[in-house]
């Protein structure tokens, strides 16, 4: 098997006449964690959820460990469930307990028994921390719960690779904390994933590689260090600028 | 003279009681409360009911209707995927249907399928198939309605999240999507009920033997024989005995899914 677990070369996507990606070329190592930043509205979330197909690209290829994401003849279920996707919004099942939030796909998708789903399912809550909610409702977690929840649900399905869209950015300031330090665990671990973020220290402290996007086009990569510390274009500099100094977004 | 908004306000809320009042001592003046008494309230014609108003006429009455929303729930679902559908016949399909169930008196589906249906196809089918096809038919329409509008409600992220995990399309809706929009539609769902209810008393038009009388037709044809209302005045209380209970039932619903739903869109929003 290939060493590039996400490739995707020359996608373009338009919602209408509004074009949003405008030709993005990519590639995720196994192993390595990759960061998109960029303004609102440069298409990130858009190109993230061109990698497993939930949105569908006009044009330009998506391949995705091994699988042709955008060929039409493509197992799309099957596809997916080698990726795991954490959402902003968290988007637990509120009608299911968190433990049942984590072994339903595995169930049902996957056909594991449930006694071993259970079980991949509480090792995947003590890995975020959370075995002692296995038995809550979603609705009783506080956001940061949710999240982590989330992510343990995405993990049990036991992914090749680890899509994630600004998972921290509904939340509340004193709860970010925990769930970067559920993604850097990851990370250590050896998780492949994609992140888009605007938190920057943790994209400069765990990213093997940034993603500077801006108007649909991805404006600058490379190492943090160098994409966030030293930016060589004007566009990046300007938002690493208004990222890094709040304060000041108004000179 | 000019009045303030608050002495307008005031003014107005004590013409709306006088006339209540008005309306009141009329009617008590003029009603005739004697007959009124022996017409409705006359103990002999009242006991000729018993025990079959409960054991038959009760019994009949919340057999059909569940009967039928049974049919109803079932047929429901199927009409609103396929008004959900991304497939344009079956979009059409179910639209007519819709449109057709829900224009016509449930008296003229009645009516259709007690006379017409012998008439065209030359078979009968037992009194409770019929009934509860004929209330099938007329609560699906609107129960498609509801469950449509109840998928619909179940936030988008929550069809993501199970697709990204890869549940097929088909496993998504029923692993996720209808149990949420379940918990939605429950209480405009007892409420469909409710009429149902009410709309079982038109199944006389199928023509019923004594054993299969529901409450209308039992209090029909008990002011038949007694000469006297009290009948009906029973089988209005029977009616409220089945329709209260739901309406509680609805309403205790509505208030708890009610907070569940909105906990549950804060978190998903
Ligand atoms: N389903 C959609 N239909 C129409 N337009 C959309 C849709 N999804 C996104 N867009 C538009 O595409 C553009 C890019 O959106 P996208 O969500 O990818 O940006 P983003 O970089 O993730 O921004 P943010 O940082 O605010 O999340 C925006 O202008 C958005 O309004
Ligand atoms: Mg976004």
């Amino acid at each position: 098997m290939s060493d590039v677990i996400i490739e995707v070369s020359g996608l373009h996507k338009a919602f209408g006449k509004l074009e949003v990606l405008k030709g993005i070329d990519m590639s995720v190592r196994r192993g390595e964690v990759v960061c998109i930043i960029g303004p609102s509205g440069s298409g990130k979330s858009t190109l993230l959820r061109c990698v497993n197909l939930l949105e569908e690209p006009n044009s330009g290829a998506v391949r995705v460990n091994g699988f042709e994401m955008t060929d039409p003849d493509v197992d799309i279920d099957k596809a997916r469930r080698t990726i795991g996707m954490v959402f902003q919004s968290f988007n637990l099942f509120g009608h299911l307990s968190v433990l049942d939030n984590l072994t339903i796909a595995q169930r049902k998708v996957l056909k594991r028994d449930p006694a071993e789903a259970t079980a991949i399912a509480r090792e995947n809550l003590r890995r975020v921390g959370l075995e002692e909610k296995a038995n809550s409702m979603p609705s009783q977690l506080s956001g940061g719960q949710q999240q982590r929840a989330a992510i343990a649900r995405a993990l049990s399905m036991q992914p090749a690779v680890m899509l994630f869209d600004e998972p921290t950015s509904a939340l509340d300031p004193e709860l970010v904390g925990d769930v970067l330090g559920v993604m850097r665990q990851l990370a250590n671990e050896g998780m492949t994933m994609l992140v888009v973020t605007h938190e920057m220290q943790f994209a400069r402290e765990v990213a093997d590689k940034v993603l500077f996007m801006d108007g649909g086009v991805v404006v600058e990569e490379g190492p943090p260090a160098q994409v966030i510390g030293e930016p060589r274009h004007e566009r990046t500099q300007t938002f690493l600028h208004r990222v890094l100094n709040p304060v000041h977004v108004i000179d | 003279m000019a009045m303030s908004r608050r002495q307008r306000a005031r003014a107005f809320r004590g013409g709306q009681y006088g006339v209540l009042i008005l309306a009141i001592v009329l009617l008590a003046v003029f009603a005739d409360w004697g007959t009124i008494r022996d017409a409705f309230f006359n103990l002999d014609a009242a006991s000729t009911q018993f025990p079959e108003i409960l054991s038959t006429a009760l019994v009949n009455t919340i057999i059909y209707t569940a009967l039928g929303f049974a049919l109803g729930l079932g047929l429901g679902l199927i009409l609103a995927l396929m008004k959900l559908s991304s497939v344009g016949p079956y979009r059409w399909l179910a639209t007519i249907y819709i449109e057709f169930f829900r224009g016509i008196p449930a008296l003229l589906v009645f009516i259709a399928l007690g006379y017409g249906v012998p008439l065209a196809f030359g078979i009968r089918f037992d009194i409770y198939s019929t009934a509860a096809i004929a209330l099938g038919l007329v609560g699906s329409a609107y129960i498609a309605e509801t469950l449509r509008a109840g998928i619909q409600a179940v936030p988008p992220g929550q069809i993501e999240a199970a697709r990204s995990l890869g549940m097929s399309q088909t496993r998504t809706t029923v692993t996720v999507v209808i149990p949420q929009a379940f918990r939605i539609i429950l209480p405009p769902l007892t409420n469909e009920l409710i009429l149902l209810t009410k709309d079982s008393s038109l199944i006389y038009l199928l023509g019923l033997v004594r054993d299969e009388y529901e409450l209308a037709k039992f209090g029909r044809e008990g002011l038949n024989a007694t000469g006297s209302l009290t009948p009906i005045l029973l089988a209005g209380l029977c009616y409220l005995i089945i329709t209260v209970p739901l309406g509680y039932l609805s309403r205790y619903l509505e208030r708890r899914t009610g907070r569940k739903v909105d906990e549950g869109l804060k978190v998903t929003a």
